[in-house]
């Protein structure tokens, strides 16, 4: 066997974290962990006894710095085979497989210049919480904006965080939508992400911002043909689709 | 490999019908839906169903004519190599027998077929495992037109093989004098595909 | 019967891939061999699911790389690509 390039390693759970009503973060140990880029992927393999697996990729959110747990945040997919046993089972302690670091596309690291525009559907949002994280935590003070599209207030992944890296006066801009309806006091966005918002909330197109769009595919197509229509390089408009990768109903 | 504490699977209903579900597999009531590319729209009209051989175009059917062909009911269990079954599954469409026939040909010109498909799909199969009541271009799936993401208008339907050989969006069968491999066999998946002997991966005996 | 099979991109390629590639596979150029598109292997259209994975350029759509990892071989279909290219890893 030639070795793998990629090898499967043992991660033990840390920490289990509610972030929404509907998702998690799970901290990670694992010891020989190379370090990542923000943006990263990493895929995780499950077997059971009778050595069935499922094996599915999650986005990076913890920054790349090494000091804390690596982190991968788990929003529940009805009728999914994976996520509710996240969800639902795992405890700390449990050992899970894993490998990575996986993409170098859909990074950017503190120093690589902007301004950035992060534009994220739901749980679209992990590996540009990983870039905020790493953005914030070196000092960078990149110009940043993130457009963030949730169905509900209380599917918001990270709303306390992104909330104090908001108000840390460090060029950093929170642009939050709610697509299903958004309680009375709400002083957020409402609706869909699009060419309106985009051109309202984002940076112009002279700017040359360095676009990074994540989320379910229909989003990430609706949001990167907006961005182009309102003139932006599609060569600086980064996506990344997610979604079942294997067989869906 | 490590063994995920508490992880079972979803569905893997390994108790139920166990002499109708070959090895390895699990049963499911749902349907997945697998592609190697965007589902192709063809309009009716637009639609042709042909028998084909060295180049030469044997018969040819448009939309209107095919649906006249005689229909013949199946309810059969389906096997995707991914390790899913799924049982009683109903279909109707023209057997591949029907279809020689309303050819004009009293017996099939080769020993191998090649599938051809809409978005330039490819499966093969001997003629042996078409005939006789065995295989069908399927219209129909539970009373209904299939749907385009399951292969519609029409798909073949050979369900003694593994699910990948009932191609999906099927346009034209090709008569060829020596087996050859599809699309998925030429990456890695067995020529042959039958599911009560494992025959998933290229070289499994 | 049910809804349309979801298409992702060729980040959710890099995992398998790289067990077959030296550098990091999402950022390689691919040159379209039917309409001549140049572009990171990341912007690819990805079908196929559990069987396999087809990228497909999203200019035309042709499948301009196919990869299999099935019963212990890994397979890597190439047709469909005019060229691949790398920033040189360096040595």
């Amino acid at each position: 066997m030639t070795p793998a390039l990629l090898p499967w390693r043992v991660a033990t759970v840390a920490a289990v974290k509610q972030e929404s009503v509907r998702a998690k973060a799970i901290l990670l140990d694992v010891p020989d962990w190379p370090g990542h880029l923000a943006g990263q992927h990493l895929d995780l393999r499950l077997t059971s006894e009778d050595g069935y697996q499922a094996q599915r990729s999650y986005s990076i959110s913890s920054p790349p710095d090494g000091l804390l747990h690596l982190e991968i945040t788990v929003e529940r997919v009805d009728d999914g085979e994976v996520s509710p046993f996240l969800l639902d089972e795992l405890r700390i302690g449990d050992r899970i497989e894993l490998r990575g670091p996986i993409g170098g596309y859909f990074t950017w690291m503190p120093g690589e210049g902007g301004p950035l525009l992060l534009v994220g559907g739901g749980s679209g949002v992990a590996p540009l919480m990983a870039i905020l994280r790493a953005r914030s935590r070196s000092g960078d003070r990149t110009e940043a904006r993130l457009l963030y599209s949730a169905r509900t207030v209380d599917e918001l992944l990270y709303r306390s965080e992104l909330d104090s890296l908001a108000a840390a006066g460090d060029a950093f801009e929170l642009i939050v939508t709610l697509t299903r309806g958004a309680p009375d006091a709400w002083t957020g966005e409402e609706g869909r992400i699009g060419r309106e918002m985009l051109s309202a909330r984002g940076f112009p197109a002279e700017d040359r911002p360095r676009v990074f769009v994540c989320g379910p595919t229909p989003f990430v197509e609706a949001c990167a043909d907006a961005l182009v229509a309102l003139g932006h390089d599609s060569s600086l408009i980064k996506t990344e689709r997610f979604g079942p990768t294997g067989d869906v109903k | 490999m490590l063994i995920t504490r508490g992880f079972r699977g979803k569905e893997r209903n390994r108790g139920a019908a166990r002499d109708r579900v070959p090895p390895g597999q699990y049963v499911t009531p749902d349907f997945p839906v697998l592609s190697a590319g965007p589902t192709p729209r063809t309009a009716l009209d637009r639609w042709s169903f042909g028998l084909r051989q060295a180049g030469r175009t044997l018969a040819e059917w448009r939309w209107t004519d095919f649906e006249k062909l005689p229909q013949t009911e199946v309810t059969v269990d389906i096997h995707c190599v991914t390790k899913w079954s799924k049982l009683d599954t109903r279909w109707r469409g023209v057997t591949f027998d029907d279809l020689l026939r309303a050819a004009g040909l009293d017996a099939p010109p080769t020993s191998f077929v090649m599938a051809h498909c809409d978005g330039g799909y490819t499966s093969n199969a001997p003629v042996a495992d078409l005939a006789n009541g065995q295989a069908m271009i399927a219209t129909h799936y539970e009373d209904q037109p299939i749907a385009p993401a399951h292969g519609g208008p029409a798909r073949l339907l050979v369900p003694h093989l593994y699910f990948w050989k009932s191609a999906k969006w099927v346009r034209w069968l090709d008569f060829i004098e020596q087996d050859r491999a599809g699309f998925w066999e030429s990456l890695g998946y067995h020529i042959y595909g039958d599911p009560w002997r494992e025959q998933r991966y290229e070289g499994d005996a | 019967m049910t809804e349309e099979v979801a298409v992702l991109d060729g980040n959710a390629a890099a995992g398998p891939l790289a067990a077959l590639f030296a550098v990091e596979p999402t950022t390689m150029m691919i040159t379209c061999e039917r309409c001549g598109r140049e572009g990171p292997l990341a912007a690819l259209k990805l079908y196929g699911g559990a069987m396999g994975m087809i990228l497909r350029c999203p200019e035309c759509g042709t499948a301009n790389l196919r990869f299999t990892d099935a019963g212990g071989q890994v397979t890597l279909d190439l047709r469909g690509s005019a060229r691949l290219t790398v920033p040189d890893p360096g040595v």
